[in-house]
C-alpha cells in the first residue's frame, strides 16, 4: 500500500499545482501546457485506482487531441496579455462562487459513500469484479447494453455540432475554381497532349 | 517465508531498469543502422553510392553523424521561449522511446506487458506531435511555426485511421494485449484455408486493406516521404527544426528515426505475426522468435524506404484529402464490415 500512496500523493500534488499554474501563468501557451501536465496526472491517478482504459483515453482523446487544438488555437490568436488580465478581480466572485458549489458537490458525493459505504451497493448495475473481467469489458458490456440509448444520444449531440461547426464555417465562393480529383485522374494523355512538329526557326 | 522490503521495492525496479537499458541499449544501435540502410537504399534506387567513407562500406556512418551533433555548439534563438524550446526536443526523443517498453519482441520478452499495451502504443503515438507543435511555437519564428501547424494538423488525421484500424484488430483478437494480439494470429484464415499455423494466418491477408491504410497511415504519422510536408526541403527548409542544432536536433532527430521503428514493430505485431515463423515446420520454428521479429521489422522498414525513394512528394491538401475522404470512410466501413462478419459468423 505504501508505494501506491506515495504515487497518489506525487500525481495528486502535480495535479492540483499544475491546474492551479494553468490559471495562474501569464502566459496563454504555458497555460495549456500545464493542463496538458494536469491531464497527465489525472491519468495517472485513474491508473492507481485500476481504471486503465479509462486513464489511457483520457490521454488519447484529452492531450492527443482537444489539447492540440487548443495548442493551435492559442498558439495563433493575438492575445494582449495586459487585457486579458483586467477583468480579473471583476469575475473572482462569480467564478469563486461556481468552484466553491463544485467543490460541496464533490464533498456530498464522496462523503455520503464514506459515511454509508452500503451506498454504492445500490446502483443498479454494480460495478463487475476486475479479477474476472477486464476494463475494457466491463465498460463495453454497461455502454453497449444498458446505456446504449444514452450512448446513441450522445453520439447523436457530436454529430449535430459537428454539422453544426461545418455549417456554419462552409461557404462555396461562385467564382473560385475548385478541383474535382476524378476528372483530374481520369485526363488522357490523348486527349490532355498535342503533338506539334516544330520546324527550326518558324515557331508554331 | 513473507518477502523482504528487498525483495517486494529494490529487485523488481532495479530488474527492470536493467530490461530497459538493454533495450535501449539495443533499440539505438537499431536506429544507427536502420538510418544507414535508409541512405543505402535511397542511394541504390537513384545509383549513388551512399555513405561509404566511414568505417567498412561506411558502416560507421551514423556514429559519426553522432558525435558530429554532440560536439556542435548549441544555438538557441535570443527570442525563443527557452524552456519550450529545450523541453520540446526531450519530449520527442522520450516519447518514442517510451512506447518501447510495452512492444514484445519475442513471446514474453518485453519490459511490461500489460492489458492494454497496444492503447499505450497509441497514446503515446498521439502524443508525439507534442515534440513538433511545441518545438515549431518555442523558435519563435515563422518558418518553424507554420512548419508545426502543418504537421500537428497532418498527425492528428491520420491517427483517426490508425485508431480504427487498431480497432478492427481489436475486434478481430479480442484483447487489447500486444502478446495476445500475436498469439490470435496462429490461427485464422490460412488454417481454414488447410494451411495452419503459417503465413496465410496472419491478419495482412484477413483484413488486407486495413494492412495497406495502417502501412501508408504509419508513413504519414512518422512524418517520413512521401508525407514529409512538416519538413519539405523545397518549401520549409526543414520544419520545426530550422532553429535547433546540435544535440536537441539529434534528439528530434533520434525521436523521428524511433518512432519509425515503432511503427515497423507495430506493423509487424497487429498484421505480420510478430515472433511466430511464416511456417510452422521443422527448419523455421527452429529459429528464435526474436529472429523472425526483426526480419519481418526490417521488411517494413525496407518498404518504407523503398516508398521514400520512388514516390514523389504530396501536395498538403492531397494528404488531407487521402487522410479524411478515403482512409477514413474506408476504415469506418471496414469497422462495420468487421464486427458485422465476426458476430454473423460466431467468430467473436
Amino acid at each position: 500500500m505504501g508505494v501506491v500512496a506515495v504515487f497518489f500523493y506525487l500525481f495528486a500534488s502535480i495535479t492540483v499545482a499544475s491546474a492551479f499554474m494553468v490559471i495562474a501563468s501569464r502566459n496563454p501557451v504555458h497555460s495549456v501546457l500545464f493542463l496538458i501536465l494536469a491531464f497527465f496526472n489525472a491519468a495517472g491517478l485513474f491508473m492507481l485506482t485500476g481504471a486503465e482504459f479509462l486513464a489511457l483515453i483520457l490521454i488519447v482523446v484529452y492531450v492527443g487531441a482537444v489539447a492540440v487544438l487548443f495548442l493551435f488555437v492559442v498558439m495563433m490568436l493575438d492575445v494582449d496579455f495586459a487585457e486579458l488580465r483586467q477583468g480579473f478581480l471583476q469575475y473572482l466572485p462569480i467564478g469563486g462562487i461556481i468552484g466553491l458549489v463544485l467543490l460541496i458537490e464533490l464533498v456530498l458525493v464522496l462523503g455520503g459513500l464514506s459515511i454509508s459505504p452500503e451506498a454504492a451497493s445500490t446502483a443498479v448495475q454494480p460495478i463487475p469484479d476486475l479479477a474476472e473481467t477486464s476494463n475494457i469489458k466491463a465498460i463495453g458490456d454497461l455502454l453497449y447494453t444498458r446505456y446504449i440509448f444514452f450512448f446513441q444520444l450522445a453520439g447523436l449531440v457530436l454529430l449535430v455540432a459537428m454539422i453544426g461547426a461545418i455549417v456554419l464555417t462552409l461557404s462555396h465562393r461562385p467564382n473560385v475554381r475548385r478541383q474535382d480529383i476524378s476528372v483530374q485522374v481520369a485526363r488522357d494523355p490523348k486527349e490532355a497532349v498535342v503533338m506539334h512538329n516544330v520546324k527550326p526557326g518558324e515557331g508554331i | 517465508m513473507e518477502p523482504t522490503f528487498f525483495e517486494t521495492y529494490i529487485v523488481p525496479p532495479l530488474w527492470m531498469l536493467g530490461q530497459s537499458v538493454l533495450l535501449l541499449v539495443l533499440l539505438l544501435v537499431t536506429v544507427a543502422y536502420i538510418l544507414y540502410a535508409d541512405r543505402k537504399i535511397f542511394a541504390a534506387v537513384q545509383m549513388r553510392r551512399g555513405p561509404n567513407v566511414v568505417g567498412p562500406w561506411g558502416l560507421l556512418q551514423s556514429f559519426a553523424d553522432l558525435l558530429k551533433f554532440v560536439i556542435k555548439e548549441p544555438i538557441i534563438p535570443a527570442s525563443a521561449n527557452k524552456g519550450v524550446f529545450l523541453l520540446a526536443p526531450l519530449v520527442a526523443g522520450v516519447l518514442a522511446l517510451s512506447a518501447w517498453a510495452v512492444i514484445p519482441v519475442a513471446d514474453g520478452w518485453s519490459v511490461a506487458d500489460p492489458n492494454l499495451g497496444l492503447l499505450f502504443v497509441f497514446a503515446i503515438s498521439s502524443l508525439e506531435v507534442y515534440g513538433i507543435i511545441m518545438g515549431g511555437w518555442a523558435s519563435n519564428s515563422k518558418y518553424p511555426f507554420l512548419a508545426s501547424l502543418r504537421s500537428a494538423a497532418q498527425m492528428v488525421s491520420y491517427e483517426v485511421s490508425i485508431g480504427f484500424v487498431i480497432i478492427t484488430v481489436l475486434l478481430c483478437v479480442g484483447s487489447l494485449n500486444l502478446t495476445e494480439v500475436v498469439y490470435a494470429q496462429k490461427d485464422g484464415l490460412g488454417t481454414m484455408l488447410g494451411a495452419p499455423n503459417s503465413f496465410l494466418d496472419w491478419h495482412w491477408l484477413a483484413l488486407f486493406p486495413m494492412f495497406i491504410i495502417f502501412f501508408i497511415s504509419a508513413i504519414a504519422e512518422t512524418n517520413r516521404p512521401p508525407f514529409d510536408l512538416p519538413e519539405a526541403e523545397s518549401e520549409l527548409v526543414a520544419g520545426h527544426m530550422v532553429e535547433y542544432s546540435s544535440t536537441p536536433f539529434l534528439l528530434f532527430f533520434l525521436g523521428e528515426f524511433v518512432a519509425i521503428t515503432l511503427m515497423c514493430a507495430l506493423t509487424t505485431l497487429l498484421f505480420l505475426g510478430g515472433w511466430l515463423p511464416p511456417v510452422d515446420i521443422a527448419p523455421f520454428n527452429w529459429v528464435p522468435g526474436i529472429v523472425w521479429f526483426v526480419l519481418k521489422g526490417m521488411f517494413v522498414f525496407f518498404c518504407m524506404a523503398m516508398v521514400r525513394s520512388i514516390v514523389p512528394r504530396y501536395r498538403y491538401d492531397q494528404l488531407m484529402r487521402l487522410g479524411w475522404k478515403v482512409f477514413l470512410p474506408i476504415s469506418l466501413f471496414m469497422v462495420f464490415l468487421t464486427a458485422f462478419v465476426l458476430q454473423f459468423m460466431g467468430w467473436a
